[in-house]
């Protein structure tokens, strides 16, 4: 791990100050301290901001519903608020990792997480994530677990989190604080697909720090879930997952909100699916239906064509789960 | 034990009467492998270079910190090279050496501790951001001669064979009981599955973790 300094900031203008000088943000730690060690991250002055006040989960005016960008993702999946208007969320976030990672990492950290690509951890191996320019090992070499949508000739890496897949389903926003002010990003927007700079994952400028990601008011009654498929139970990162949400009235689907993971560089949303499900009647043939456009778009890589079906599947179940009907 | 890659340059604890008396196993082995000429000059122990205070600051520039924590009751007050992690703090500093460095990248759990009555990788901890923290360890576990009863369940259900994953199993099973994960044995391996062990003794880890719970 190379050396670096370290300070808390004890307000928010603190920490601003000490971003726009160049200092990197720590909240839970458990990506960076992680990829520290390995020398893949190698900042020179730390910026502890788990002292600011980011930490509630509110209901927003229009009724959506805001969680702070420092509630621990144990907070966040326990709160009832979550629980009970966006399952997937809770959902999404108790697959993630393990209790003692949930216990340390952030909402804010969770959708800045960087890839599990083993060539990018890697520092001895080909990564234009890592180093730009120097290319992509994954490309020619074992990418099973690698993306299959979003992907371009410099970069195949997945993107990891869960809950980041539920927040592009639901249609989330970022806040953010800079030393221009507070915005709002759409979460869509704000994870960028990596094109010919992998190394730019994020829509951040300079110092900016996520205030929050606020998950906006949809018609009730809504159904939502989460579906996760990976090479074991529990503790690991998905192959493919499906994040779903559906508002249905009079046995029709007026609003459907789908997005996948474990398959894009980014969470990706699944308009194709969206639009084949609204408008219609609940039915045992519709999800699978539906579901065949999931991997609209797909390039799939050498040793993962098996999750083009395998993501069809796992929305097609998850859209039956959360569906209700046969 | 003197294979692994010394990581951090740290000067040793501000804390007087930290060192035992009586040569402990840990230091009793690295002393036998040093002698084995596998060691490289200036005492290694266990992956840390320990200096003395002069030597640390003449050879290092790296940044370092005070901080006072709180370790089984006990109140300390350190001086760490900021990239020390919470494991090495505990393992090479204060001698506590029941959290073991498995993966060492939050990985298999091994490293498990309550900070601040959560459990959590004091492997992936930077030590340096624990100031006021209360941190309880396995060795803080028991009263006295009277076992925890997670412990004493351990024992009982027989729940390992090697013991390398158990003080952080025991660790978690404590925050797992305390987070009221334990409605079915499904409910406490899903909550559990951050330990690995590859002895494979899940199944009776869950029997210790269901009878500590009052579920048996």
């Amino acid at each position: 791990m190379h050396p670096f300094s370290f300070t808390k900031a004890e307000t928010t203008r603190e920490a601003l100050n000490a971003g726009r000088r160049g200092g990197r943000y720590i909240a839970g730690g458990t990506t960076l301290v992680d990829l520290m060690r390995e020398t893949v991250e190698r900042p020179e002055a730390l910026v502890d901001i788990s002292g600011l006040p980011l930490d509630e989960v509110s209901v927003t005016e229009r009724g959506g519903l805001r969680i702070g960008a420092l509630v621990t993702m144990s907070e966040a999946a326990a709160h009832p608020k979550v629980r009970t208007l966006y399952p997937v969320v809770s959902e999404a976030l108790e697959l993630s990792a393990s209790a003692q990672l949930r216990n340390m990492a952030t909402i804010g950290g969770n959708i800045m997480q960087r890839t599990r690509c083993t060539y990018f951890r890697d520092v001895t191996a080909d990564c234009n994530k890592r180093e730009p320019g120097s290319g992509c090992a994954a490309l020619e070499g074992f990418n099973r677990t690698h993306a299959i949508l979003g992907t371009s000739d410099a970069c195949v890496a997945t993107h990891p989190s869960d809950a980041a897949v539920a927040f592009a389903a639901l249609e989330a926003r970022v806040h953010l604080l800079g030393p221009d002010g507070e915005r709002q990003v759409p979460f869509a927007d704000f994870l960028l697909r990596p094109g010919n700079t992998p190394n730019r994952e994020q829509a951040l400028r300079r110092g900016e720090l996520i205030t929050g990601v606020e998950v906006p008011a949809l018609p009730r009654p809504l159904r939502s879930g989460y579906l996760k498929v990976r090479d074991r139970q529990s503790y690991e990162f998905a192959l493919t997952s499906a994040a779903v949400a559906l508002h249905v009235r009079g046995g029709v689907i007026r609003e459907a909100k789908v997005a996948a993971g474990g398959v894009g560089t980014v969470p990706w949303k699944l308009p194709a699916v969206e639009r084949h499900l609204v408008g219609e009647r609940l039915s045992e043939s519709l999800w699978a239906a539906a579901a065949e456009r999931a991997a609209d778009g797909s390039r799939p890589l050498r040793h993962n064509r098996f999750k083009v079906e395998l993501l069809k599947r796992t929305v097609e179940r998850q859209l039956r789960v959360v569906g209700g009907s046969k | 034990m003197s294979t692994e890659v010394p990581e951090s340059a740290v000067p040793p604890p501000a804390e007087a009467g930290e060192s035992s008396p009586a040569p402990s196993r840990r230091t009793f082995i690295a002393t036998t492998t040093a002698v084995g000429g596998a060691v490289v000059a200036g005492g290694v122990i266990g992956g840390t270079y320990l200096l003395d205070p002069e030597e640390a600051s003449a050879a290092d520039a790296s940044p370092s910190s005070r901080l006072s924590l709180t370790v089984n009751g006990t109140r300390r007050t350190v001086t760490v090279d900021n990239r020390t992690s919470l494991l090495d703090l505990l393992r090479e500093h204060f001698e506590l050496t029941g959290a073991k460095k498995g993966c060492n990248a939050g990985a298999c759990g091994a490293c498990t501790v309550l900070v601040d009555g959560q459990r959590v990788n004091s492997c992936l901890t930077l030590a340096v951001r624990l100031e006021g923290a209360e941190v309880t360890t396995i060795e803080g576990l028991a009263n006295g001669a009277q076992l925890h009863p997670l412990q004493q369940a351990f024992v009982e259900q027989d729940a390992f064979q090697c013991g390398y994953c158990t003080p952080g199993q025991i660790m978690s099973g404590v925050g797992c009981i305390k987070e009221g994960h334990t409605g079915s044995p499904e409910e406490i391996r899903e909550w559990m599955s951050g330990n690995i062990c590859r002895c494979g003794c899940y199944v009776k880890i869950v029997r210790a973790v269901e009878q500590t719970a009052g579920r048996k």
